[in-house]
């Protein structure tokens, strides 16, 4: 039942990004990068992290992804014709030449890699699953990282207060 | 029950599919998309690796990373937002010279 | 054989499902009537009283009579979003009461093996998930607005958007002060947590520990879900119809299931946030859902007062509303929450 539950999500992950990355509109491509991370958020159900899911559903899909949405709405960005998906295509101009080529051997490399790792299963104990429960994860955030919390508090109010200022209109 | 590198390997073929389309698309917002993939699939190798270690630290680290890039995604617009009123277009061969 | 058959737990819970889910459709419809009955009387005058006893078949007439009709699509429409908006907004506003509790563990007399609980699932993160699936409704209204094509929708979808967004922030912190008070993130805890009576006559309600809160969550999901006084992008002398202009048939009825949903939704996590859920006095175990309806129609009947007695917001009011006053207020709504739960202990 994990199992196929992990397929179905896996394969509507990668084949939702694939569509981001290969498809011209670009409205199209947010939306179908939102259907990648439910995904994702499914993943994470399933790997006994609810909180992770929900906070990946409330901040990337409900947040950031409102934010380009606007800025595509905003910028009226025209539909492009994407890189037709054959040998052809991708040895064009010199610089995608070599990105497409690094990137399907970054994949094989990491494919390879990893499958040469035997079987490693998960542990099955109550306690490794109980890490997820709400009340852990706030006590070490507040704990053992709250510098980084406050910090990343910080970081936050600069970014706000950075776009704004960057993204004014000069009078 | 799923072993710990399925995971870890579909974390890397979403990591490679980002990374292509930050060399192949020629749209400034298509390309921080590809990042926000990136961001995604590293995301996942550390829910998956603190299951598998039975610690909380990686959800941990998925909560900073994903407050970061929110930050960076608002700047990053921010910025795209600022090049297209000089420019007029979102492609990045048109930012390749310094000289304005 | 007898492996296909699912156990009766599996039955009671998929029934289960099937009667939220009725029950959800059917209260959109009873608020359709409410709605024009209520406007009437308010506006001293009869509201519809020729199809069925006082009206009470209306809403199915309008259904019928959208069933009918044309579904429009403009040209120049994304055909792709333009039908997926609504679906969005509907998938959005029925998720989300999944987790809503509405009565204690029952055996239906006898009939399973364990008690289930009356709601459809129970999750941990309950009152998480119900924020998430709230952030995405956005998305339905935005994609009308977009794939319209038409400067109307577009507006009116921006607009909306800008509007739950912001209105969203008030919303999470009215929930962080009651879930700290509660100390679990589960509606069914949250509930749960205020049965028992002060002086044996007050119930422990959180609404009487929180007023000002109850009061921002309740203006918060107003204008979450888009309704007077915080309406205006579908207001009807300004825009057309805001960001359903061109819809028609039954796209445009699937955005009112949704909104009319969306506003049940808020009412009943408004009543196992702050009015105790399910919990009353005198009845048995098995009949307290009785008194979850009964709230959550009071506050439903409250939604449409409000709607036709106040006056509109203007969109800037709204705005600096939102931003300049409700959230510091739901910000120190928080603090004092924290210290009076440090000190009382």
């Amino acid at each position: 039942m994990d199992t196929i539950a992990f397929y179905i999500f896996a394969a509507i992950a990668i084949l939702a990004s694939l569509g981001v990355i290969g498809q011209g509109n670009p409205m199209h491509s947010v939306m179908l990068l939102i259907v990648s991370f439910g995904a994702l958020a499914g993943l994470y159900i399933l790997l006994q992290a609810p909180f992770t899911a929900v906070t990946q559903i409330i901040i990337y899909a409900g947040a950031i992804m409102v934010l380009f949405l606007f800025v595509v709405m905003l910028l009226n960005v025209p539909r492009e014709e994407p890189v037709p998906v054959t040998a052809a295509g991708m040895l064009g101009p010199t610089a995608m030449k070599i990105g497409a080529v690094l990137s399907v051997v970054l994949a094989i490399e990491v494919v390879w890699g990893l499958s040469r790792l035997g079987p490693t299963w998960f542990s099955q104990d109550a306690e490794a699953a109980g890490v997820s429960s709400v009340s852990r994860i706030g006590n070490v955030l507040f704990t053992d990282h709250a510098f980084a919390f406050e910090a990343t508090s910080i970081l936050i109010l600069v970014a706000m207060v950075g776009a704004v200022v960057i993204a004014r209109r000069e009078h | 029950m799923v072993p710990l590198n399925y995971y870890l390997i579909l974390s890397g073929i979403l990591f490679s599919i980002g990374t292509a389309g930050v060399f192949l698309r020629r749209n400034l917002i298509t390309v921080l998309l590809s990042v926000e993939i990136m961001l995604n699939a590293v995301n996942l190798s550390f829910v998956a690796i603190g299951r598998y270690l039975g610690s909380v630290d990686g959800q941990i680290i998925t909560f900073f990373v994903m407050t970061v890039a929110a930050a960076e995604a608002a700047v990053g617009l921010a910025l795209v937002i600022a090049l297209f009123r000089h420019r007029e277009t979102l492609s990045p061969d048109a930012y390749t010279s310094l000289k304005w | 054989m007898s492996a296909l058959i699912p156990s009766p737990t599996i039955i009671a819970h998929l029934a289960l499902i099937f009667v939220v889910f009725n029950m959800l459709v059917m209260s959109a419809a009873f608020m359709v009537w409410l709605e024009r009955k209520v406007c009437a009387w308010i506006q001293d005058r009869h509201g519809p009283n020729r199809v069925g006893f006082e009206g009470l078949l209306q809403p199915f007439a309008d259904v019928f009579k959208l069933m009918m009709k044309e579904d429009l699509r403009p040209k120049a429409a994304d055909a792709a979003l333009f039908a997926i908006a609504p679906i969005i907004s509907c998938i959005t506003a029925f998720a989300a009461f999944s987790v809503v509790p509405f009565g204690t563990e029952t055996t239906l007399f006898g009939l399973l093996d364990e008690p289930i609980p009356l709601q459809v699932t129970d999750v941990n993160v309950a009152v998480l998930v119900i924020f998430a699936i709230a952030s995405m409704g956005v998305y339905g209204i935005v994609l009308a607005g977009w794939a319209s094509n038409s400067k109307y929708s577009l507006l009116g979808g921006l607009r909306s958007a800008a509007q739950m967004i912001s209105y969203e922030l008030s919303y999470g912190m009215a929930l962080a002060a009651v879930i700290m008070l509660a100390g679990s993130l589960s509606l069914r805890e949250i509930v749960l947590n205020q049965s028992g009576y002060w002086f044996g006559v007050i119930p422990k309600w959180y609404v009487f520990l929180q007023p000002i809160g109850f009061f921002i969550f309740m203006t918060a999901g107003v204008a979450e879900t888009n309704r007077a006084p915080f309406d205006f992008p579908e207001a009807e002398q300004e825009l057309v119809a805001g960001y359903h202009t061109e819809y028609s048939s039954m796209s445009f009825a699937l955005f009112f299931l949704a909104e009319y949903v969306n506003m049940v939704t808020v009412s009943a996590v408004a009543t196992s946030l702050y009015l105790g859920g399910w919990l009353g006095p005198f009845l048995p175990d098995w009949l307290q859902w009785i008194y979850f309806l009964i709230k959550v129609f009071l506050i439903l009947f409250f939604y449409v007062w409000m709607r036709w007695t106040l006056p509109r917001y203007r969109y800037d009011q709204l705005m600096e509303f939102g931003w300049k006053w409700l959230l510091p207020v739901s910000v120190v709504n928080l603090l004092a929450t924290v210290v009076l739960v440090l000190w009382i202990g």
